[in-house]
């Protein structure tokens, strides 16, 4: 026997989430066929965060890197969570639009661009307040316009998770990518109880966090497609597989009658057991390409 | 709260379709209704407060599930219905904006509030790119996550200039907790960094509005007022159909040139970037 197959394969992998955004989003292309678009030398920086004594940083924490994935076009755009939390500004969602508006153009003029979305974030950045907001309902357009021509894939790998505006990003997207250690909803449980009280969200309560928005949750429930473990050559290769599938007819958010229905089946007078919601919502199994 | 959110938008709602009622099969939070403007028929939508509401976190106003599948249920009733029509004659859809917030409830999360918001987003934001006009008529409040289900995909937002209107990514109490400042200083700071501001004036200063409207008081709608309303609405539909179904208008105005200099200057350098790649 040799060595090698002594040593268990979570020490050999090369984790994911102990990546940087930029290295996340380079893992994924075909080796030596990428490039970085508005990197940190084009010090594209907030205008608005050294005005609140706030250092801005050259890439406004949004990397946006375009190569070939599995010999196809594509585009990875992600948001840098150890920066002001991942947050969303003007800067930072112009990158995101641009790229997918021009991938977009692309993918009409006959060349698929498949854009993927690392979203690793809080949602709008408070700084800029409403040029965040205004960021996001432009990031949400642009998914929508390009989504009938090429996949647009949403990977949450953690640990910061996706919260506020951008979880309708995801929402949108083609296809949701997760790991058990990303998190994905509109409002982070800290927000929660301090808007609506700690018997409505104990956000101590790690988990009752993880069974409502962890990432085996999503997938679980329908709302995410892929549980995949923490290993960047998993997650390349899944995301592959999401960049060459087939355009879909109807996409999640656009099956409104279906989860209308399933809304207004659920029986509110107390909370909601994710267990069971879960059960009753699943109609496959994980990680299936649909 | 100094004022209850919410009634200003049933009132515009009422004042313009001459309906005050959900629709059957709709929870009592949503208001859709067909009414005339100019030589056409658009569809209107509100959200309100209902006390009886079955998810407890939307009874002051918020936007919550079932409200984001209710509109995107009407509109995507509009669409289809529509499919085969010319743009010029794809009925508009006129979104009526008075919200609190989206839902900060636990029900919420755990059934995907996310994706209900995004089914919602996405039914507005489709129904403009096949060419329908899609206008949001921000009537009080236009907070957060429910300005983003309900109206924040339109090609055409009008507000009133007015102190009751408010468009923001956060209430000042929560938002200064988390920028750590008192809500004095965030007041204060809104008016040097116009993005911060709480005052509608100072939005309109993004570029992102149509247009003001002046009346005298938007709680209670005059025949007068009703009638303005009616015309600007009108136009800002046939302004809409005349250009790109897109969001670039809202980067093209004199004041986005202004305040968005650098979110436009990123996406030429990026565009030049892309193509010499």
């Amino acid at each position: 026997m040799s060595q090698t197959t002594l040593i268990p394969e979570f020490v050999t992998r090369q984790s994911f989430i102990e990546l940087d955004g930029r290295r996340r989003a380079q893992s994924l292309f075909d080796e030596g066929t990428w490039k970085e678009l508005g990197g940190p030398f084009d010090r594209m920086e907030s205008p608005w965060l050294p005005l609140q004594g706030i250092a801005p940083q050259f890439d406004d924490g949004c990397i946006v890197i375009r190569g070939k994935i599995g010999g196809m076009a594509a585009v990875a755009i992600a948001l840098e969570g150890a920066f002001q939390g991942g947050s969303i500004g003007e800067v930072s969602g112009a990158k995101m639009t641009a790229a997918l508006d021009l991938a977009a153009q692309d993918s009409q003029a006959g060349k698929r661009t498949a854009a993927i979305l690392l979203l690793e974030t809080g949602g709008v950045r408070l700084q800029e307040a409403n040029l965040g907001l205004a960021a996001v309902a432009e990031v949400i357009s642009s998914v929508l316009a390009l989504r009938p021509h090429a996949p647009v894939i949403t990977l949450i790998a953690g640990t910061v998770g996706c919260f506020g505006g951008m979880s309708l990003a995801a929402g949108v997207s083609s296809y949701v990518v997760m790991t058990r250690e990303a998190r994905l909803g509109l409002n982070g449980p800290e927000v929660i109880e301090q808007e609506s009280g700690i018997d409505e969200f104990d956000s101590s309560d790690r988990a009752l966090i993880w069974a409502i928005h962890g990432g085996e949750q999503r997938v679980g429930m329908g709302l995410a497609d892929a549980l995949v473990e923490d290993d960047a050559d998993k997650i390349k290769a899944t995301i592959r597989r999401y960049v060459q599938a087939e355009l879909r007819l109807e996409y999640r958010s656009q099956q409104v009658e279906l989860y209308r229905d399933r809304i207004a089946a659920l029986d509110t007078s107390g909370q909601i057991d994710p267990m069971s919601l879960r059960r009753g919502w699943n109609s496959r199994k994980t990680g299936e390409l649909r | 709260m100094s004022e209850h959110i919410g009634l200003r938008g049933r009132a515009w709602f009422e004042a313009l379709t001459g309906n005050n009622q959900p629709s059957s099969g709709d929870p009592g939070t949503v208001l859709a209704s067909e009414a005339q403007i100019g030589d056409e028929t658009a569809l209107f939508l509100c959200v309100v407060p209902s006390p009886a509401s079955r998810f407890p976190c939307v009874r002051d106003g918020q936007v919550g599930i079932e409200e984001a599948f209710t509109l995107a249920h009407h509109l995507r009733r509009v669409l289809a219905e529509d499919r085969e029509k010319p743009k010029a004659k794809k009925r508009p859809l006129i979104a009526i904006v008075d919200v609190k917030s989206q839902a900060y409830g636990r029900r919420e999360e755990t059934a995907g509030i996310f994706f209900a918001a995004a089914a919602s987003a996405d039914a507005y934001a489709s129904a403009r790119m096949a060419g329908h006009p899609v206008i949001s008529l921000i009537a009080g409040h236009a907070f957060s996550g429910g300005f983003l289900t309900h109206g924040y995909q339109a090609n055409r937002i009008l507000a009133f200039d007015d102190s009751g209107v408010v468009i923001h990514a956060m209430h000042k109490e929560a938002a200064a907790r988390i920028t750590r400042r008192s809500v004095a200083e965030l007041e204060e700071l809104g008016h040097e960094i116009s993005p911060m501001s709480y005052d509608v004036r100072d939005y309109a200063k993004l570029g992102l509005l149509y247009k003001l409207l002046h009346v005298d008081d938007p709680k209670h709608p005059t025949i007068a007022d009703i009638e303005a309303v009616r015309h600007d609405l009108a136009d800002a539909i046939q302004d809409a159909r005349r250009e790109a179904p897109d969001l670039s208008s809202r980067l093209q105005s004199d004041a986005a040139k202004q305040t968005r200099k650098a979110g436009i200057a990123v996406r030429a350098a990026l565009e030049a970037q892309w193509r010499n790649a």
